[in-house]
């Protein structure tokens, strides 16, 4: 128990500090395209900080309840920080079911391969299949449908995460060479026929400014990068001085 | 736990010690519970007055705006 606790303490610390990280994207790559997004959806009369004639009052209203300065500032860290934090703290769970369950990785290498397994399942799949849209982009009415499709497509890219674990195991005796790049195909096959399978959305407005889209969608996958590398290697150094000290120290008061 | 110190063999020729499993059913009460929670937590960030809302209003969603956007989330 003290151990699991330790290390759950040890993966929200090093989600803050991928969360930093995560911000610092954002400031500087991210919210350029949202403010230049905010602007043309303004200019052409979008439907949510603009002035639109049929939801005028509503839009007044919400931008009356947190100013763009804060919602560029203290809004963005506050939500990237319980975001970090709260993956930080699953990532330490998932890593305590994984370590020392995958042949002899040890806690820095298991924590690395979990966070670009995770990095690909929970983040990757559903992106390429429902990217993030900055402000402006996507119809209010349908938030309900496009929630819903982007979170089954999570769950599918996790299921297919766990087709390819089932893969990788049985190929084990084959050694690693066999083993990872077939769980790897296993995994991009799955993925692959569950995003075939699932109904595309098309809501960007015609005329869109395609280059502000593709450095949003970018900026967007570099937060999101930042964070799980920063997560992974971070945590990894922290689990590893929990469960590996070395052996000029004394290896079991780490644990007491 | 104490079998991570009597699993170290003195011929191994790392400097680290072989990993050891941590027990499932040490693992999974923290789980239930503190993932639960971080899944609230995320659900907030994420999707709360957006899809669905647990408060009315929009405050939280305006507050946490950019973010929901930047993270990738589905958002108006």
């Amino acid at each position: 128990m003290d151990v699991v606790r330790n290390l759950l303490v040890r993966g929200m610390l090093a989600g803050l500090v991928a969360g930093l990280a995560a911000l610092i994207v954002a400031s500087v790559f991210g919210e350029p395209q949202v403010r230049d997004a905010i602007a043309l959806e303004e200019a052409s009369g979008g439907h949510s900080h603009g002035a639109e004639p049929a939801g005028a009052a509503h839009a007044e209203e919400e931008d009356e309840l947190v100013s763009r300065g804060v919602q560029s500032t203290i809004g963005l860290a506050t939500g990237v920080g319980v975001y970090g934090v709260a993956v930080g703290g699953i990532f330490a769970l998932a890593f305590a079911f994984v370590y020392g369950r995958v042949g002899q990785a040890h806690a820095r290498a298991t924590s690395g391969v979990l966070g670009l397994a995770a990095f690909a399942a929970v983040i990757l799949v559903p992106f390429l299949k429902y990217p993030g849209n900055p402000p402006g982009v996507g119809d209010g009415e349908t938030i309900g449908r496009r929630t819903s499709l982007w979170l089954a497509m999570l769950l599918l890219s996790l299921a297919a995460a766990g087709v390819a674990l089932i893969v990788g195991r049985a190929l084990a005796p084959h050694g690693a060479w066999t083993a990872v790049p077939a769980a790897g195909l296993a995994f991009v096959v799955a993925a692959g026929v569950a995003m075939w399978a699932m109904p595309g959305v098309d809501e960007i407005p015609a005329g869109y400014s395609a280059d502000l889209l593709w450095k949003f969608r970018l900026a967007s996958l570099g937060v999101q990068a930042a964070l799980w590398s920063t997560l992974a290697l971070v945590f990894g150094a922290l689990a590893e001085r929990l469960l590996e000290p070395r052996r000029a120290q004394t290896p079991s008061n780490a644990l007491a | 736990m104490s079998s991570i110190s009597a699993t170290q063999s003195p011929s191994t020729p790392v400097d680290r010690p072989t990993p050891v499993a941590i027990p499932v059913r040490a693992v999974l009460p923290w789980a239930f519970f503190l993932g639960l929670l971080a899944l609230i937590a995320l659900y907030f960030v994420g999707a709360e007055q957006g899809a669905t809302s647990v408060f009315s209003g929009a405050t939280l969603h305006e507050f946490v705006h950019d973010g929901r956007h930047l993270l990738g989330f589905p958002c108006h």
